[in-house]
């Protein structure tokens, strides 16, 4: 074969460029082979050939051959990609987009779960962090530490579950061993580990001889706070608990607290909120009285801190406590406290999507 | 507590509306959980006027009675009762009026009279018994008005939520007293009708023993019995009650039982004093004694069972026999009965523990036993001896037989408590004035008996405030009384919390975070159950023996929860749940507990599509060991998961099993799918971090070997074996299929394998590929007798 003159080859490549964007699928792949193949391609031998040539020709063909290999592998480019979608559309062409896509199963978290999570983030942002204790306490722990009499008509207010654990310990003695009924041991497990501040929360489980009815469940969720340090008073646990109402609830919600009574706190208090579902008007859900009690708080008392040898003189503190499940059943509209136990997936799902 | 609305207005002088009063209580710390109204019915009744009264021409007994109901035209009313008298007047139950029994009024022919509407009897409008006539009514009312407006019967029941605290609520002028501080006006006990006052002389003040109308009264017991007073009415007629003293016991929720009982009653619902009166005739030795009982001493009380008492107890006793549990209950012998001429009226303090502990003990509560409980005024028996005389002297008669006995073995005080008012400021955020603080420790009955000194004044506390106690009990009352809206409400500058949030709560976070992300709903069930297995703590007091043990797993509870679903007709089921466990510990001490992840899943691994003919493969084995290996990394990091028998099993490091994983079974319909589940442990330990690796800069190369593999030949195992023998450069081996059928010889399966090569620092080139490949083959045949599949 006589030895072509690399110009004329580019010469005579040039004019199939023009002829790429009109070649069909097979044509193309056949094209891309015979110009730009790794082992036959016209344009690839010569551009390999170049290291043959003097340095002027080298340097004029060389620019020449690597702006046409540039342009064809453009072209070849730009036609197959519009190969590929000329085909997508004749597919879609054919769908009926109506039909439904194919899902895969999606879990979520307890509605119980969320409402504690978002509970505990909002005082998380007053500087709470989160503390936890054992669900089986002593009774000293769950009554005496606390500032509950022996053998007082406080107790009344506690139905307890004791456990058979073996041991000389029976109900009354403080060393009896019951299953908590409130979250409150754990405030004290936190004073006990160390000196003040404390600011935590204390998510948990807690559980009341409360046979199952629409409101009542034997076991049941609980989240407490307490905030102890130097100059924590009254007007503190209040300016505290509206700002959680007003992130919990709405920007507009407003409180009011009324005199109440527990063992370790004094002054103690429920707060109401103004109902979040009438805005105060009066519906079913607040009984018509537009304000809804959601926790019960008061000032720690001075005998408590005492128990945990926290001087009462110097520091004053906060704690308050509600019921997750509740705000849950009244956030969401759920008449029964026993879907909430019952695991129904249909239950689940539905909530699982809910805000 | 039940609270009378009209009561409430004879202590303050003044209409009240039952819904103020309701938040007025509220807002000072008593929460009324419900208004009821009394005598409902009675709103279309009207007070009517007999113009005039006719015989009725067909029957003897009956009147023709032309009756103006307001209304302006005259109304014909057909009447049966004897006492029907023409220009009185009567209530009136017009045509379309629904009476208290559930009648309802029609106009009606009355032997072939007509009639429009009843004149009513007391007992017809729900009011007594009375069936004797129609009622007439003493009133200037008009016809037309209401009854309920005219007459003072009226009246709405306020159930108040008393907090343990405050027993001096559980009396009409404990509220009352309340309620005039909120209205800033005063209160008094009501008159008695019918009394010209109290006119008791003051007790005779003794130690431990006394006289009094000839019946010797002694303190055994002062620790039970701290105080005790007596006094001894003779010649009383014991009867019904007048209307009024009835519709006050009533009002509050009591049976009226006769003019006695209901006036030491109507005593205890005014002044929260429990008391006792005892026929004088049935004391035997003319004795009446506080002691304790003695072993095996037996008393029928009130209520007609037979109690046997123990030595813990205090009881009554006359000089034989016990007649009373001290502050629970009477005896049924010495009860006050229509022959009862003389009385024994006792009233006394009992301790609130030993009261509490009887009652417990002889599981018997009474109104009485729930006030001793909570603390009466020990110091107010002598006002409430004299107003329960006063009342049984206006509605029985009688004399006091001598002068009363005022037994108190010890004098004892009220605490007298020092109250800083700059600890009013530190505990309630802004300074409260003294003058302030004055008006409303003077407000709850407290007696403020300095100025302040030393930065503190001295308060002596009522007596029937036994919650007052310490110097924080009074900061509660400035507090209560200041109204707690009325403090600031500010976010002020605050030091935040030390300690690091729980650990475990964000271990809980992720494993709930990663378990959702595998398509999971998360449960809560409860932690009691039936006994699941070694260990399990047994509950003392449960509720049921269905729940008398905690869980020492939580794959029963979770299977409850599948069968739940499965009875709802639900096939498709994945559940989740976090939560504790329970085992026996050492003994007499709170049990260990553990921190537990469970899963189960059953039906369809992924939901219907049409593109599967709307069905969807059920979850296999294969799914469940994914779903173990990712629970597993997130409660357990570190453990591998192995092969146990039938199951897998996590393996933490030191070789301890955390975990399970298996099929499991349920109380299952034909319809159901299998039923997988797993079972982990949570490591509480910190996780450490996986820092970043870089990213391979390197092509991989692939080469599939299909193998004829013996039975016997663990998958795992082989696979461990190739990449073994396939050197430094295998990057990682995966099974890629199996094979069982056509062309496989018994006993055999095939498996194939994906080997990928990778080398970090430059591309393989295909020969280095090839040579490891033909080692692996190598050693698979020379060692394991395994030869490629033939294609």
């Amino acid at each position: 074969m006589a030895e072509s003159h690399p110009q004329s080859l580019l010469d005579a490549l040039r004019p199939r460029l023009a002829a790429v964007p009109g070649l069909d699928a097979a044509a193309l792949e056949a094209e891309q082979i015979a110009v730009l193949g790794r082992k036959s391609g016209a344009l690839t031998a010569l551009l390999r050939s170049l290291a043959t040539l003097a340095p002027e020709e080298k340097r004029a063909v060389g620019a020449a051959a690597n702006e046409l290999r540039q342009a064809f592998e453009a072209a070849f480019e730009a036609r197959a990609s519009a190969l590929a979608s000329d085909s997508a559309g004749a597919k879609a062409a054919g769908l009926d987009l109506t039909m439904p896509g194919r899902r895969r199963w999606v879990g979520a978290e307890h509605p119980v779960t969320r409402v504690v999570d978002e509970i505990c983030e909002i005082f998380h942002g007053l500087g709470f962090n989160r503390a936890v204790g054992p669900e089986a306490e002593t009774e000293w722990m769950n009554f005496g530490a606390l500032n509950f009499p022996a053998d007082h008509p406080a107790m009344d207010m506690h139905d307890t579950f004791y456990l058979d654990v073996g041991g000389d310990a029976r109900p009354g003695d403080g060393k009896a061993v019951l299953l908590r009924t409130h979250t409150s041991p754990v405030q004290i497990r936190t004073m006990m580990a160390g000196p003040p501040p404390y600011r935590v929360v204390i998510p948990g489980v807690v559980y009341r001889k409360d046979p199952f009815d629409p409101s009542h469940a034997p076991v049941f969720a609980q989240i407490e706070g307490l905030a102890v340090d130097e100059g924590i008073s009254f007007v503190d646990l209040k300016g505290t608990l509206l700002h959680f109402a007003r992130q919990f609830f709405s920007p507009s919600t407003t409180v009011r607290f009324r005199p109440s009574f527990f063992p370790f706190t004094e002054p103690s208090a429920e707060m109401d909120v103004s109902c979040f579902l009438c805005q105060g008007s009066g519906c079913s859900a607040c009984k018509g009285t537009g304000w809804m009690e959601i926790l019960g708080c008061g000032m720690v008392h001075p005998t408590v801190l005492e128990h945990c040898k926290v001087d009462p003189e110097r520091f004053t503190g906060f704690a308050f406590g509600m019921g997750p499940q509740r705000i849950a059943m009244l956030r969401y509209g759920i008449p029964d406290i026993r879907l909430l136990y019952e695991g129904d997936m249909r239950f689940l799902g539905q909530l699982g999507r809910a805000g | 507590m039940n609270i009378s609305r009209r009561w409430l207005e004879g202590f303050l002088r003044r209409p009240l509306d039952p819904a103020d009063v309701a938040a007025r209580l509220a807002a000072l710390g008593a929460t009324v959980d419900a208004i009821e109204p009394l005598h409902p019915g009675l709103e279309q009744v009207v007070v009517a006027l007999v113009r005039e009264v006719r015989p009725h021409p067909n029957a003897d007994r009956l009147r023709l009675c032309d009756v103006d109901d307001g209304s302006g035209t005259p109304r014909s009313v057909v009447c049966g009762a004897p006492n029907v008298t023409a220009r009185c007047k009567y209530p009136f139950a017009p045509v379309g009026a629904t009476l208290p029994g559930g009648l309802t009024l029609e106009r009606r022919k009355i032997r072939g009279e007509v009639s429009e509407g009843m004149l009513c009897s007391a007992r017809e409008l729900g009011l007594g018994q009375e069936h004797d006539g129609i009622l007439e009514l003493t009133t200037d009312a008009a016809p037309g008005t209401p009854f309920l407006k005219a007459m003072p019967i009226a009246d709405e029941r306020l159930v108040v939520d008393v907090t343990p605290n405050r027993p001096d609520l559980l009396g009409h002028k404990g509220v009352a007293r309340e309620l005039a501080y909120s209205f800033g006006t005063t209160y008094r006990l009501p008159a008695v009708p019918g009394s010209d006052g109290p006119s008791m002389p003051s007790p005779v003040r003794a130690g431990s023993e006394g006289v009094t109308g000839g019946v010797r009264v002694a303190i055994e017991d002062a620790e039970g019995c701290p105080r005790f007073l007596g006094a001894v009415l003779r010649g009383v007629t014991v009867g019904p009650s007048p209307e009024w003293l009835r519709a006050r016991v009533e009002s509050a929720g009591m049976r009226s039982i006769s003019n006695v009982v209901d006036a030491t009653n109507c005593v205890m619902l005014e002044l929260n004093q429990p008391m006792h009166a005892y026929d004088v005739s049935r004391l035997e030795g003319h004795a009446v004694i506080a002691r304790r009982a003695r072993a095996g001493e037996r008393l029928t009380t009130l209520d007609g069972a037979e109690r046997t008492l123990a030595e813990s107890m205090t009881v009554i006793a006359d000089g034989t026999s016990v007649i009373g549990v001290a502050g629970v209950m009477g005896g049924a012998h010495s009860e006050v009965g229509p022959a009862t001429t003389d009385l024994f009226l006792e009233c006394a303090y009992f301790e609130p523990r030993r009261v509490r502990a009887t009652r417990k003990a002889l599981n018997l509560s009474s109104e009485a036993s729930y006030r001793f409980e909570r603390g009466v005024d020990r110091w107010n028996g002598p006002e409430v001896l004299r107003r329960a005389v006063e009342i049984i002297q206006a509605t029985a008669g009688g004399a006091l037989d001598g002068e009363p006995i005022d037994l108190q073995p010890q004098v004892a005080h009220p605490p007298r408590i020092f109250l800083r008012p700059a600890r009013v400021a530190q505990v309630l955020g802004v300074d409260v004035p003294w003058d302030a603080i004055e008006r409303y420790l003077v407000a709850i009955g407290a007696t403020v008996v300095s100025k302040p000194e030393d930065g503190r004044i001295a308060v002596d506390v009522p007596g029937w405030r036994p919650d007052l106690l310490a110097e924080i009990d009074l900061i509660e009352e400035v507090a209560r009384l200041h109204g707690y809206d009325n403090f600031p409400t500010e976010l002020r500058p605050f030091r935040v919390g030390e300690l690091p949030s729980a650990l475990s709560e964000e271990l809980d976070a992720a494993i709930r975070r990663g378990l959702v992300a595998e398509g999971l709903y998360e449960v809560q069930s409860l932690p009691l159950g039936p006994e699941d297995g070694p260990g399990a703590v047994r509950l003392l007091n449960p509720l049921s023996a269905e729940e008398g043990y905690l869980r020492t797993r939580l794959l029963p509870g979770l299977v409850r929860r599948v069968e739940g679903n499965w009875a709802a007709h639900t096939r498709d089921v994945r559940l989740f749940e976090l939560g504790t466990t329970f085992r026996l510990g050492r003994p007499g001490e709170p049990p260990a507990e553990e921190r537990r992840v469970a899963g189960v899943v059953t039906g369809a691994r992924e939901p219907a599509h049409w593109s599967g003919a709307g069905k969807a493969p059920d979850a296999d084995p294969w799914d469940l060991r994914s779903l173990f290996e990712a629970a597993a990394a997130l409660a357990h990091p570190g453990a591998t998961v192995q092969v146990d028998g039938g199951e897998w099993v996590a393996i933490a490091k030191g070789g301890l099993e955390v975990g399970r994983a298996g099929p499991l079974n349920g109380d299952a319909p034909p319809w159901a799918g299998l039923l997988l589940g797993f079972e982990l442990l949570i490591d509480g330990a910190p996780r450490s971090v996986s820092g970043f690796k870089p990213l391979p800069g390197t092509p991989a190369a692939a080469r599939d070997l299909s193998l004829l593999v013996p039975a016997g030949l663990a998958a795992a195992d082989l696979g461990e074996a190739i990449r073994k023998a396939g050197g430094k450069l295998v990057e990682s081996v995966d099974v890629l299929d199996e094979y069982r059928g056509a062309g496989v010889p018994a006993g055999h399966r095939g498996l194939a394998f994906r080997l990928r090569y990778r080398a970090p620092d430059r591309t393989l080139r295909d020969q280095e590929v090839d040579a490891s490949v033909t080692k692996v083959l190598k050693v698979l045949r020379e060692q394991h007798g395994i030869e490629l599949r033939a294609s």
